[in-house]
């Protein structure tokens, strides 16, 4: 090998600054290689080492007596009760998506699918969160198809049902999409696997795919802003291969059923080296690699490739002494690469050997923990001043339905769902299109009677005006949606998607958001568990809208007590629980403001977090008690919008007499509350049960919505609500 | 009835399926590995999963239906043992030869998962004597490539040797091509073959025969063959 000089331009390529150059070079004593800079190129990234978060993620509240498993590993487990655990993690694939959306989609689901079945749970449900840039911008056609049938070409293949997620549309996500993708597994709370290596000796193997030449660099792409050649990156992104993933889940589940594995990692962003040293740093061990031996895709790749290649499907475990044939006897039989590459040793420091060579010696503590970390200035957003109603146009409310149901934001994903598989495994109760999706458990003694309840939230209206806000109601909604099944909320994981954080104003944005998880947090005892951070989301400058996607878990103790959001029968009564005691009231960033008077100003509904928990905890008694089985939140859109979708899902009208007509009444925003149905001969019981927190204000019945005298048929609705994706994508 | 469902690399709905048998007879059956070209002599039901068998790189089926165990899934048919395929399955069978015609992309391009609903267009067969003539069926899809194709001479033997078990149609009952989700030929789901002892079908019986997840209309086909079969 030919040495490469390290100039001032090839450490600006590996994305150092002069500063962490020197933290370099004071760690080693001495100028490091190439493949030395490599590695420190891709473990200091933002990506890997959360250098800008994390200060503020330790912030964040992670605790509460269910939870196993806070952030800092693969993914987060909480108790579900009889022995199972939920093991869950939401993981970004913004960038690569961009650039080629099929792979980048694709492999995002791979990622995130690994981090899961890693902790040595089966995965048994995907989901997935999007943005998009305007419907019209001339990249977007392209990067929703790109992305749904990556997305699906992975899932599906895999076998693991894709069930639920969101999908926003705003231009401030025209140079920048993202996709969120999460996973949720089940394992058994006494069969958990860890990636802290231990045993002086003890045999570091690679299984899954080879190692090719795909992904090299993509943590530092995904750790910096876009311009104008960013499609030049197209070969940074990864090709996913989901039945070679399929196999690698049966082959690490049935190895764990052995008592072989003390550590195992899969390898992610910043691939060989990443995992290693993670597993490494833990343990408080070191490592020698013989890069020689690891199995290679292609021919003359060198040391440098190899341990900055984020080829897909690959796993690194450390083994017990002598249990190597019982591991490659597995591999093997799922037909898989197996390859014992090195081993742990008590030196501390990462050495790897190319053919008998040292070709990199570095010590591991340095550069794995004390990686740098800032404390970078912020500036708290301006508070927006609130909208005056008086100032907001009034169109009749048929027209304002139409509208709103057909637009970006409300239209019917069901063009996106049916291309995922939502059904394999036999389990999901509740299908894409509700509150939550629901998923019975069925753990490895068998089906049961209970479920997992999941979702993904967020407004990035909200907290585009305001950060604070934007992080509390994000939480709140996942809280309000698993609760509207009628499932007790577990925990969280974070997708924190921001743009540059060396802008003051956009870390202020990211501070904020964090400052409003932790208060929802705190108050509906509803931790974070795990995260994955999300900067530099920005083209040219122009950072994307403050997006913190929470997804939640929540557990359903009996599937028999369960509500969803159809309407069941003709002739029930429809009650409001929460909010105002009159009509709603606000208007600022809702999608009426947007969409009927064509502005994103205002201030966001604010979030009474004690209230919040108050109704949420009452509705979900009436479910969890059986005496609603209907129930959907009010959310995007409001009031009228929520009883639409409840209409639409069951087929049946409904014709409301205590709400005003006014846009704010019908429209508003205001948070915490719910819509359910109750049988006509229950309703006087469950009001005077729940007193001024609730109010009657319709019935079921008919085939139109119908208030102050005026209706509109569901057939309308349905072809708005159901027409405006096809069409768009040519399919209709 | 003793069954055995066929476990190929990238079979995903094996699980699916084993728990819709072990509710239909009461034991688990045995999970067969593709490697394995000898089948148990006594087995009455041998059932090809849903999936991605070997990634369905080359063509869906193509690469399963040459593997070691459908080797002896051929010997089983010929012998008269029922071979039930499900989806993947279904084009298995049809690349095995045990089934004739050829399951093309469907005609939207999209991978397509829904219920959909399925006229019984016989109840002469083991599969489907426990649904009514006529009985239209609540079933789901999910596939890429259930779009049947074959030629005249096979079109006009399945019609004539009531050899078509479903047809794509509306709740209704009628046999449209709106009511079509893949562009198959003559709205046609699933096959006989000529012994009537095979049946493919590219719905999944398995996924709506538990009413815990919205239904049951998929079960009558386990439930004929267990009557059948036992």
């Amino acid at each position: 090998m030919t040495a490469v000089e390290i100039t001032p331009a090839v450490i600006a390529e590996h994305g150092l600054n002069a500063e962490e150059y020197a933290r370099v070079l004071e760690i080693l004593g001495r100028e490091p290689n190439i493949t030395e800079l490599g590695i420190f190129s891709v473990m200091w990234s933002e990506h890997c080492s959360y250098k800008s978060s994390k200060k503020w993620l330790k912030t964040l509240p992670t605790t509460a007596p269910w939870v196993i498993q806070g952030p800092g590993e693969n993914a987060g487990i909480v108790d579900i009760g009889d022995g199972l655990t939920a093991v869950f993690k939401m993981e970004s694939h913004n960038h690569p998506s961009f650039i080629e959306p099929y792979q980048g989609a694709a492999t995002g689901v791979g990622g995130i699918l690994r981090d899961v079945f890693t902790m040595g749970a089966r995965p048994v449900a995907n989901l997935n969160a999007l943005r998009f840039g305007a419907p019209d911008h001339p990249k977007t056609r392209h990067l929703i198809a790109g992305v749904v049938s990556g997305i699906g070409g992975y899932g599906n293949c895999v076998g693991v049902p894709t069930v639920g997620g969101e999908v926003n549309f705003h231009p401030g996500y025209n140079g920048n999409i993202l996709v969120n993708a999460m996973t949720v597994g089940i394992a058994p709370a006494d069969r958990i696997f860890y990636s802290k290596a231990s045993g002086i000796g003890n045999p570091v193997v690679y299984v899954g795919s080879k190692t090719g030449r795909d992904g090299i660099h993509g943590a530092t792409m995904a750790s910096a802003e876009f311009n104008a050649d960013s499609e030049e990156k197209r070969p940074t992104v990864q090709v996913g291969d989901p039945f070679t993933e399929k196999l690698l889940i049966e082959a690490c589940l049935e190895l764990m059923d052995t008592d072989v594995i003390v550590a195992i990692q899969d390898m992610g962003a910043a691939g060989l080296t990443s995992s290693s040293f993670e597993m490494a740093s833990k343990g408080g061990l070191g490592v020698e690699l013989a890069l020689d031996t690891v199995p290679m895709r292609e021919e003359g790749m060198t040391p440098y490739e190899l341990m900055l290649s984020e080829s897909q499907e690959r796993m690194l475990m450390v083994l017990e002494p002598g249990k190597e044939p019982v591991a490659e006897a597995i591999f093997r039989k799922w037909g898989l690469d197996f390859a014992v590459i090195g081993r742990l040793t008590d030196t501390g420091r990462m050495v790897l050997t190319w053919h008998g060579d040292t070709v990199a010696d570095l010590p591991i503590d340095p550069l794995a923990e004390a990686a740098p970390e800032y404390d970078r200035p912020w500036e708290p957003s301006p508070a927006p001043a609130p909208v005056d109603p008086a100032s907001v146009p009034t169109v009749p409310w048929t027209e304002a339905l139409v509208t709103l149901m057909g637009s970006p934001d409300l239209a019917s994903r069901r063009w996106i769902w049916e291309q995922y598989d939502h059904m394999v495994m036999g389990d999901t109760v509740q299908r894409p299109g509700g509150d939550a999706a629901v998923v019975r458990i069925h753990g490895p003694a068998g089906l049961t009677d209970r479920g997992l309840a999941m979702t993904t939230d967020c407004t990035p209206r909200y907290g585009s005006a305001d950060p604070v806000l934007g992080g509390t109601q994000a939480v709140v909604e996942a809280w309000r949606n698993l609760t509207a099944v009628g499932a007790r909320p577990l925990a969280i994981t974070d997708n924190m998607n921001f743009g540059n954080p060396e802008k003051p104003r956009i870390m202020g944005q990211f501070v904020g958001a964090c400052q409003g998880i932790s208060a929802a947090c705190l108050a509906l005892d509803f931790p974070v568990v795990s995260g994955n951070v999300s900067l530099y989301n920005e083209t040219e400058g122009q950072a994307i809208p403050p997006t913190p996607t929470i997804g939640g878990v929540g557990v359903l103790d009996d599937l028999d007590r369960m509500a969803t959001v159809a309407f069941k029968a003709e002739g029930d009564a429809i009650l409001l629980i929460g909010g105002p005691a009159g009509d709603a009231e606000c208007l600022g960033r809702t999608l009426y403001l947007r969409e009927i008077a064509g502005r994103e100003d205002g201030a966001p509904p604010p979030v009474d977090l004690a209230e919040e928990r108050r109704v949420g905890d009452t509705v979900r008694g009436l479910i969890q008690s059986g005496r609603v089985t209907t129930c959907h939140d009010v959310s995007d859109g409001g009031l009228l919008v929520a009883i639409a979708e409840m209409a639409l899902a069951g087929g049946i009208g409904a014709t409301l007499d205590g709400v005003t007509d006014t846009p704010a009444a019908l429209f508003g925003e205001d948070q915490g509350r719910y819509i359910v149905a109750v049988p006509e001969a229950d309703a006087a019981a469950v009001l005077s049960d729940l007193g001024s927190v609730a109010r009657r204000i319709g019935s079921t019945g008919g085939n139109a919505l119908t208030l102050g005298g005026v209706s509109v048929p569901l057939a309308t609705l349905c072809d708005a609500h159901e027409g405006w994706l096809p069409r768009l994508m040519g399919d209709a | 009835m003793k069954a055995a469902v066929i476990v190929f690399p990238g079979s995903n709905c094996d699980r699916d399926v084993a728990v819709s048998l072990e509710r239909t007879t009461g034991r688990p059956p045995l999970m067969h590995w593709h490697a394995d070209a000898d089948l148990p002599e006594d087995l009455d039901l041998i059932v090809i999963p849903g999936g991605f068998s070997y990634g369905d790189y080359l063509r869906s089926g193509a690469m399963a239906a040459r593997s070691a165990a459908m080797a002896g899934v051929r010997t089983a048919a010929a012998k008269g043992r029922a071979v039930l395929g499900i989806c993947n399955g279904f084009q298995v069978l049809c690349e095995a030869g045990l089934l004739p015609g050829a399951l093309m992309r469907n005609r939207s391009l999209h991978y397509i998962c829904r219920d959909v609903y399925l006229r019984v267009e016989t109840t002469d067969s083991i599969f489907t004597g426990h649904y009514a003539p006529a009985q239209v069926a609540r079933i789901p899809i999910a596939h890429h490539d259930g779009n049947y194709v074959a030629d005249l001479a096979t079109h006009c033997a399945l019609e004539d040797e009531d050899r078509i078990a479903f047809r794509y149609c509306t709740p209704a009952g009628k046999v449209t091509d709106d009511a079509n989700p893949n562009g198959s030929l003559d709205n046609i789901a699933g096959i006989l073959s000529e012994e009537r002892n095979v049946l493919g079908l590219m719905p999944h019986p398995e996924r709506l025969a538990d009413p815990r997840l919205g239904g049951t209309d998929g079960q009558p086909i386990f439930a004929s063959l267990m009557e059948a079969l036992s």
